[in-house]
Order: structure tokens, then C-alpha cells, then sequence
């Protein structure tokens, strides 16, 4: 088996005192998808915002690509660029068009010449059905509309992996589903993606694997079918229990 | 087929209409009544013929309206220079605030000193300080007193100005910067396309209501010698032993301060509908 694309061994983080992350360690091979799981509060966006940098590790490594980005001797710019990440909301730029907003990164980080930058990004939009849409600021298209954008952006890198983070939570359950449905698309032209989700019907379609983080710690990891069909930890059981109840499974 | 209002609905309507005229013909009759009623009190007053001739004059006001004429034009030239200058000491001293990296801890400080100090300070004793202060030092190379007038008047404005950038930086969400630096620009590039441009156009009212300030303020070089609208007045009074000549600057730097208290209306309105709208 080849070497996974991204590493976390043993990483802590904690916020004035207080530990989100225990020693955790996760790996993901290329074109795999991993979804992570578990109650509000648990450390998956700690977990993703400190795979992109946006927060530094208090101890333990990441390797992307077998580059270790925790080292302090790297630039969190350059590792950036090759890491699209996506947020619950407020992703897009309000006082940029579409087009803008997909362009910003490649013409002021990359250096691609504006001509070819709204060529690939209007190519992209085109393939997610908002080929028209260009020229539109933000708050002139849905909730749904906007977060596809807003992952429309973080490809048009041509990132390594995809970080997605609770990208539909903040969405009317009518418009959810076109983002998942984009989100199905990516997995089958093989991008590497670390979902967070509450979805669970969602998670068990697209994860080729689910971990289940309790209290900053992977208490589970495996199949879908596994962790959703036989959990073998009781708190598996009681946090899929309350889903259930809840209606969202 | 074509909606007609119910006669309820029309009923309703035309009371408004009635209610709406009724007040209109109230308010500009009392708005008439008490301008007449002002004007009478002062033209009737024991001293008005006094006061109308030494500030009403038209033999004087068009005897000094040229030379206040040139002099307002100086005020308009540091008055451009003025508003790039503190806008841009405003923008950098805000950036400065908001550095959050240990290394940057001393410019901080510095920044963090530089605003509390200018923003206390009164306007003349900064003037002073820049046009008598520093030439006293007699140092080679010392600029002219306007260019030290103008700097005393950027400075303190700067720092008013910084205040309001800040505002502006600190009110743009924490995940604009966030995805930002996700999609992998530098600091720098994450403030200059993405936080200042939001930043600028959510202050853009109290940052143009600094800059009508200035405009008034910059009339303050006077005190410092160069002969600018009001000191040009000034110097007329004295001649003609009348103060028509600073009703006359007066009404020019109002006239001037016209076009830019209207955008700054303009824009505040636009501001406060986009944010109904939102
Ligand atoms: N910048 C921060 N400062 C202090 N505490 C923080 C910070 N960011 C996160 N935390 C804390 O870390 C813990 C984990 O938060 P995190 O956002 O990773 O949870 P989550 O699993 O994503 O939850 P949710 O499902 O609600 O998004 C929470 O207790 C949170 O309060
Ligand atoms: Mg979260």
C-alpha cells in the first residue's frame, strides 16, 4: 500500500487549558473519502482548521504528501494551496462577484493570467449548473447556490484534498441536497475529501470510512456500514441513538 | 383581469392622502411663521443697523472677495493633500492595530500610543507644536510652515481616522480572513482584497463626516501664518475696519463643504438601506 496523502499522528490541541484534541491520529489514503462524526463540540472543526493551519498543533505531526507541514520551517501559505477547505457560512466574499470570488486565489496566488483564470473557473461553475451566475455578487444567490460556489473555489486549485466542514448545516433542508449531490460528483473523479457532517444518510453514502470523534479522540473508526450498522463502542451507540431520535438518520 | 382596490381600500387611501397634505400644509406654515417671526426679532433689534453695516457690507464684501477667493484656494490644495494624507496614515496605523504576531508587539505600542495621543490632543496645540515648535529647532532642511501645518493637521486627523478603519477591520467576520488565508493568500493579501474593502465600505459615513471636519479645520493654518481664506479675510478687516470680509470666507467655505457633505449623505443613506435590505 502506498504512503496515505494526509498523516495526523498523535496531535493535541488545546484552547487556554482546555484539551480538544487527545493525541489523535487519522489517516487518509488518496481518493478516499473520510467522514468524521460525533456531538457538537467533539474537535472536528479544531481537527480541519488545524490540517490547514488556521490553527497551530500544540504537539504531535502532520504529513501531507509526506511534506511535514506542522514543521515551523514551513510556509502555511504554500501548504495552504495545495488544501481547499470549506466552511459551515460566510465562506464567499460578499463585495466580489462570483467570478471574483473563484479567481481571487488563482490570479493572486498562482499567478494565472485573468483570461485563463475566469476561463477554468467559468468551466467549473458551468459543470455545477451555475454557469450564468458569474456575474452575481453573493447575497444574490441561495444558501445552496452560494456554498457551491464556495467549494467551486477551493477545486479551482486544483487542491490535493478537500476539507469540508459542516458545509450544509447552515442550509434550508430543500437546498441541501444539491450540495451533497455535488459533493457525490467529486468522490467519483477521485478527490481525496475529510468531511464533517451531521449528516448521517449522507455519511453512509459517500464515506468510504466514518470516525466517530468523542471528546477530541477517534473512540471509532471503520465502514459505514460497521460503525453505523454495529457500533462497538457504547457511545457510538448512544450518540447514533440520539440521531436517530432526533429524526436525522 | 385587472386588480381594482375595494372601495374600503380606496377609502383608506384617500384619508392618507388628506392626513399626509394636512400635515405638509401644517409644518410649512409653522416652518414660514417662525423664520418671519426670527426675522423681525433681529432687523428690529436696537443694535441691527450697526451689525448690518459691519458685517452685511456689500461694498466691503466685494472689496475683499478676491483676495479671500485666492486665499480659499490654498485651503483647497491642503485640503486634497490633507484627506489622502491622514486617509493613508489612518489605514496604516489601523493595519498596524490589528497585527496580531508577537514580532509586531513594539509597532503595536507605538501605533496603539500614536492614536490615544492625537486623538487627545487639541487641533491648535498640535499646530503650534509642528509650525513654531519645530522651526525653532532651526535644523537644515526645515519645510515651510505649510508643509508643517498641513503635517500637524494629517497627524491629528490620521489618528481620528485610524479609529474608524479599526471599527471597520474589526467588524468584517473572523472567517472572511479565515477563508482568505485558506484559499492561500498571504496576510497581506488577505487584508488588501478581502477585510480593507469591506472594511472601507461599511465605514464610508463616518469616515467622510472626519473628512468634512477636516475641511472646516483646515482653515485652522491660519493661525500659523501662510494666508490661506481666513487669514486673507482677516487681513482685510483689518483694513477696512469692517468683518464682512470673514462672512464672505464664511459663506465660501460652507459653499465648498457643499458637495462633500452631499455625498456623504448619499452614501450614508445607501449604507442604511443596504442594511434594511440585508
Ligand atoms: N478559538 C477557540 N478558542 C477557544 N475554544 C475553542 C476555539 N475553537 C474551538 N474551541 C472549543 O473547542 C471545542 C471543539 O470545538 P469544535 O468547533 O472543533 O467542535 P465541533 O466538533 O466542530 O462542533 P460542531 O459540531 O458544533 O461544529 C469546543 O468546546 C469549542 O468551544
Ligand atoms: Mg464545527
Amino acid at each position: 500500500m502506498s504512503d496515505p496523502l494526509l498523516s495526523c499522528v498523535d496531535v493535541r490541541k488545546q484552547f487556554h487549558g482546555m484539551v480538544v484534541l487527545h493525541e489523535l491520529s487519522l489517516e487518509v489514503a488518496e481518493h478516499e473519502v473520510v467522514v468524521l462524526i460525533g456531538a457538537s463540540g467533539s474537535g472536528k472543526s479544531t481537527l480541519l482548521r488545524c490540517i490547514n493551519l488556521l490553527e497551530t498543533v500544540d504537539d504531535g505531526t502532520i504529513h501531507l504528501d509526506g511534506e511535514h507541514i506542522t514543521d515551523p520551517r514551513v510556509n502555511p501559505d504554500r501548504v495552504r494551496q495545495r488544501i481547499g477547505i470549506v466552511f459551515q457560512a460566510f465562506n464567499l466574499f460578499p463585495h466580489m462577484t462570483v467570478l471574483e470570488n473563484v479567481t481571487l486565489a488563482p490570479r493572486r496566488v498562482h499567478r494565472v493570467p485573468a483570461r485563463e483564470a475566469t476561463q477554468r473557473a467559468q468551466a467549473l461553475l458551468a459543470r455545477v449548473g451555475l454557469g450564468d451566475r458569474g456575474g452575481d455578487y453573493p447575497d444574490r444567490l441561495s444558501g445552496g447556490q452560494q456554498q457551491r460556489v464556495a467549494i467551486v473555489r477551493a477545486l479551482v486549485n486544483s487542491p490535493r484534498l478537500l476539507l469540508l466542514d459542516e458545509v450544509t448545516s447552515a442550509l434550508d433542508p430543500e437546498l441541501v441536497g444539491e450540495v451533497l449531490a455535488m459533493i457525490r460528483d467529486l468522490k467519483a473523479e477521485g478527490m481525496t475529501m475529510l468531511i464533517a457532517t451531521h449528516e448521517m444518510g449522507f455519511a453512509r453514502q459517500v464515506a468510504d470510512r466514518v470516525c466517530f470523534l468523542d471528546q477530541g479522540r477517534i473512540l471509532e473508526a471503520g465502514p459505514p456500514e460497521q460503525v453505523f450498522g454495529a457500533p462497538r463502542e457504547p457511545r457510538t451507540r448512544q450518540f447514533l441513538q440520539r440521531i436517530t431520535e432526533a429524526g436525522r438518520l | 383581469m385587472d386588480y381594482q382596490p375595494s372601495p374600503l381600500q380606496r377609502d383608506r387611501l384617500a384619508y392618507r392622502r388628506r392626513q399626509t397634505m394636512l400635515s405638509v400644509v401644517v409644518a410649512a406654515a409653522s416652518t414660514l411663521g417662525l423664520g418671519v417671526l426670527l426675522l423681525v426679532a433681529v432687523t428690529h433689534a436696537p443694535g441691527w443697523p450697526r451689525v448690518r453695516f459691519s458685517f452685511l457690507d456689500p461694498t466691503s464684501a466685494r472689496d475683499a472677495f478676491p483676495d479671500v477667493l485666492r486665499g480659499l484656494w490654498l485651503n483647497v490644495r491642503l485640503l486634497v493633500f490633507c484627506a489622502l494624507g491622514s486617509l493613508a496614515v489612518g489605514l496604516g496605523i489601523a493595519t498596524l492595530r490589528t497585527l496580531r504576531p508577537a514580532i509586531f508587539f513594539p509597532l503595536r505600542v507605538l501605533a496603539n500610543s500614536y492614536t490615544y495621543v492625537f486623538r487627545g490632543a487639541p487641533l491648535i496645540i498640535v499646530l503650534y507644536l509642528f509650525t513654531f515648535g519645530v522651526p525653532g529647532l532651526r535644523l537644515t532642511g526645515t519645510p515651510p510652515v505649510l508643509v508643517l501645518g498641513g503635517a500637524a493637521l494629517v497627524v491629528t486627523y490620521g489618528a481620528y481616522l485610524a479609529e474608524v478603519f479599526r471599527a471597520g477591520i474589526e467588524s468584517v467576520h473572523p472567517s472572511q480572513r479565515a477563508a482568505a488565508r485558506s484559499l492561500g493568500l498571504t496576510y497581506r493579501q488577505a487584508m488588501r482584497h478581502v477585510v480593507l474593502p469591506q472594511a472601507v465600505r461599511r465605514v464610508a459615513p463616518p469616515m467622510l463626516n472626519d473628512l468634512v471636519a477636516l475641511q472646516k479645520d483646515v482653515g485652522l493654518i491660519s493661525l500659523a501664518g501662510p494666508i490661506d481664506a481666513i487669514r486673507a479675510a482677516q487681513i482685510k478687516e483689518a483694513e477696512l475696519a469692517n468683518y464682512t470680509p470673514f462672512v464672505v470666507a464664511g459663506v465660501l467655505f460652507v459653499l465648498l463643504a457643499i458637495p462633500l457633505v452631499a455625498v456623504t449623505d448619499w452614501v450614508t443613506l445607501r449604507a442604511a438601506r443596504r442594511q434594511g435590505a440585508a
